[in-house]
């Protein structure tokens, strides 16, 4: 418990850390962060009393403890540009965004860990040398050329999937759940997961292909092959179930590292995600909603990473608790 | 020197070439896919350097065709290996003259992030204590920030060049090289020959850079090797993002040009698979010669 408590203070650290750092990026910007806000017709007495408006008169420290304050609230000002409350924007999209993550994430750790497994089990057949380097391919890859290249070919060519978005034109739902559950939704998913699902599937398929590698030469499988059982049972029932655990850890890891780099997938596909909301964000200065979507990914990884550090621990028994050894 | 000598780096001079150096440089020979990943950082690197000779067009120049019209969208053939864009530019001058970014980007942020990866590994592992502390801690930081939206962020607020993206990789990506030289650096510390340098007097300073030091090069080496892949990478994606140079040639450049002028509904794939292919050798090419130094320097992995 102890151990779970460290794990967290220091994610948990390392997350104020990031906000730390994102405050005072956007504060030493150059130009005020109102400068998008602040009409070229107001004098300078209402230019000051719209500074004081946002607490920027104030110094910097203190700015950055009402910018702390009103973060753990969930307060994130209002976006330049929609004029709307960040965080209202940023539940909106937020769904779109996780959908897209665990759908791809699932699809390309089972096929990883599947074809993985395989590829251990072929190991010094023509097989294994040409699928290692093909793997590497696609991990070498960069995924908004992928989605270009499967955009190409199985929407514009094929007409199989729509080009972008995550809806057609002209589609009503009576509520954001009725639209996610609707088959429209599904079929413009398809072609972002298929995208990010190829260019996630090496990580698991090379760690599982390792994994089964080394355990397949470890005492209980010896023993396992011994007692005389079937080498199906043996690669089923003992190797793949020792060498699953640092790839289920990889799994939790992953959702906070793609979030951050479905940026590029949810441009190409126009998909209405958080990753294409910071981009849009940056590109216009809308500075609080780009912090704000920059924290949510942030805010995301962290967690993460805390429930990796959690999984290792409870997966794993041959890590020993907190126990130095 | 004995061909199968022990890691004693000679003490005389820094400039012989120790037993991990000669290994390190021999190792492409023996290993394929770091023969193949060698192979192809050459051929890139005499594109770039012969891009003059190899396209005559320039890659921004607008063309036209006999007739005087401008020559939009032209199928590729034998005047234009690879056609032309919709505003009538040599894409295959372009993808050419986008080997002198790439490399740029790639070789300027595999320097940064390995030379400091490499000190603040060798410094946290040497000393230990606060030193160590705080680096390490500085380096959870770099690592707990989001990569691809902090680039962006970066670039898109400090402006968008060229050396802003690589300022932002650099920034990100050192912490991953210092972790594992240092952990590295930590075993190395308690070897008998660095015990022996301490006794006869040599500074903490000498032991680290001569005796240590060239112990680590392969990581540091490595680690360079995968910084080129992720930088070019990673410049392509905030490029096409639309936070890229917009004076410079890249393959981001050309793909976020292609995806916005429509080539992708048009078919126009010699536009927009050749620079990606590019990437990927280029990327493909680090991970080659990474396994193979790990196969040759980390002995727990060898043979699989």
């Amino acid at each position: 418990m102890r151990l779970v408590l460290g794990r967290f203070t220091h994610n948990a650290l390392a997350l104020l850390a990031v906000t730390t750092i994102l405050f005072f990026m956007f504060r030493l910007m150059p130009g005020t962060p109102l400068a998008a806000f602040i009409n070229e017709n107001l004098n300078a007495d209402q230019q000051q009393a719209m500074l004081e408006q946002f607490g920027l008169d104030k110094p910097m420290w203190q700015q950055y403890f009402i910018y702390l304050a009103n973060l753990l609230q969930g307060e994130m000002g209002l976006s330049f540009f929609q004029r709307r409350p960040v965080m209202t924007i940023l539940l909106e999209v937020l769904p779109n965004s996780v959908i897209l993550t665990l759908t791809s994430l699932i699809i390309a750790y089972i096929f990883g860990v599947v074809a993985g497994a395989w590829l251990a089990w072929k190991r010094g057949t023509w097989i294994e040398r040409a699928a290692v380097p093909a793997v590497l391919a696609t991990r070498a890859a960069p995924e908004f050329w992928i989605g270009m290249v499967l955009l190409a070919v199985l929407s514009f060519n094929a007409g199989w999937f729509p080009s972008g978005g995550a809806s057609s034109p002209g589609m009503a739902y009576s509520s954001n759940w009725d639209r996610i559950f609707s088959l429209d939704y599904v079929h413009h998913l398809a072609l972002p997961v298929l995208t990010l699902a190829l260019y996630l599937q090496g990580l698991p398929l090379l760690l599982m292909r390792s994994n089964m590698l080394e355990v397949m030469h470890e005492e209980f499988v010896t023993m396992a092959r011994m007692k005389g059982l079937s080498e199906w049972r043996i690669v089923i029932g003992h190797a793949a179930r020792n060498a699953l655990l640092p790839v289920v850890t990889a799994f939790a890891l992953g959702v906070g590292l793609s979030m951050g780099g479905n940026v590029v997938i949810e441009t190409v596909f126009s998909w209405p995600g958080i990753g294409r909301l910071l981009v849009q964000a940056v590109s216009v200065h809308d500075y609080p909603l780009a912090q704000g979507a920059f924290l949510m990914i942030a805010l995301v990884l962290a967690l993460m990473n805390f429930v990796a550090d959690l999984l290792y621990m409870v997966l794993d028994p041959r890590v020993s608790h907190g126990r130095k050894g | 020197m004995a061909e199968r000598a022990e890691p004693v780096a000679s003490t005389r001079s820094s400039w012989s070439l120790s037993p991990v150096l000669r290994r390190m440089v021999a190792m492409p020979l023996k290993d394929p896919f770091a023969f193949t990943g060698i192979l192809i950082y050459v051929l890139f690197a005499l594109v770039a350097l012969f891009a003059d000779q190899l396209a005559p067009i320039d890659p921004m120049e607008i063309l036209f065709t006999k007739a005087g019209k401008l020559a939009a969208n032209v199928p590729p053939g034998a005047e234009f290996p690879l056609g032309t864009t919709n505003l009538g530019r040599d894409i295959y001058a372009q993808l050419v003259y986008g080997t002198r970014s790439a490399l740029a980007v790639g070789l300027s942020a595999a320097i940064i992030v390995s030379t400091v990866g490499t000190i603040v590994g060798l410094v946290a592992g040497y000393f230990g204590g606060a030193t160590d502390a705080v680096l390490m801690r500085i380096a959870d930081m770099a690592l707990s920030l989001p990569f691809l939206p902090f680039v962006i962020v970066l670039t898109g607020f400090l402006g968008a060049s060229t050396s802003n993206i690589v300022l932002a990789v650099a920034l990100l990506l050192w912490p991953n090289s210092a972790r594992v030289i240092r952990s590295q650096v930590l075993t190395l510390r308690e070897r008998a020959y660095v015990e022996a340098a301490r006794v006869t007097g040599a500074s903490a300073w000498r032991i680290l850079f001569v005796h240590i030091a060239p112990n680590i090069l392969p990581l540091s080496f490595v680690y360079a090797a995968i910084a080129i892949g992720w930088a070019i990478i990673t410049e392509a994606s905030v490029s096409f993002l639309g936070f890229g140079d917009s004076g410079s040639v890249s393959w981001g450049m050309m793909l976020q040009d292609a995806f916005a002028s429509q080539a992708l509904s048009r078919g126009q794939y010699a536009w927009f698979v050749p620079p990606g292919i590019c990437i990927v050798l280029i990327v493909v090419a680090g991970f080659f010669i990474s396994r193979g130094y790990e196969e040759v320097f980390m002995p727990r992995l060898r043979g699989r």
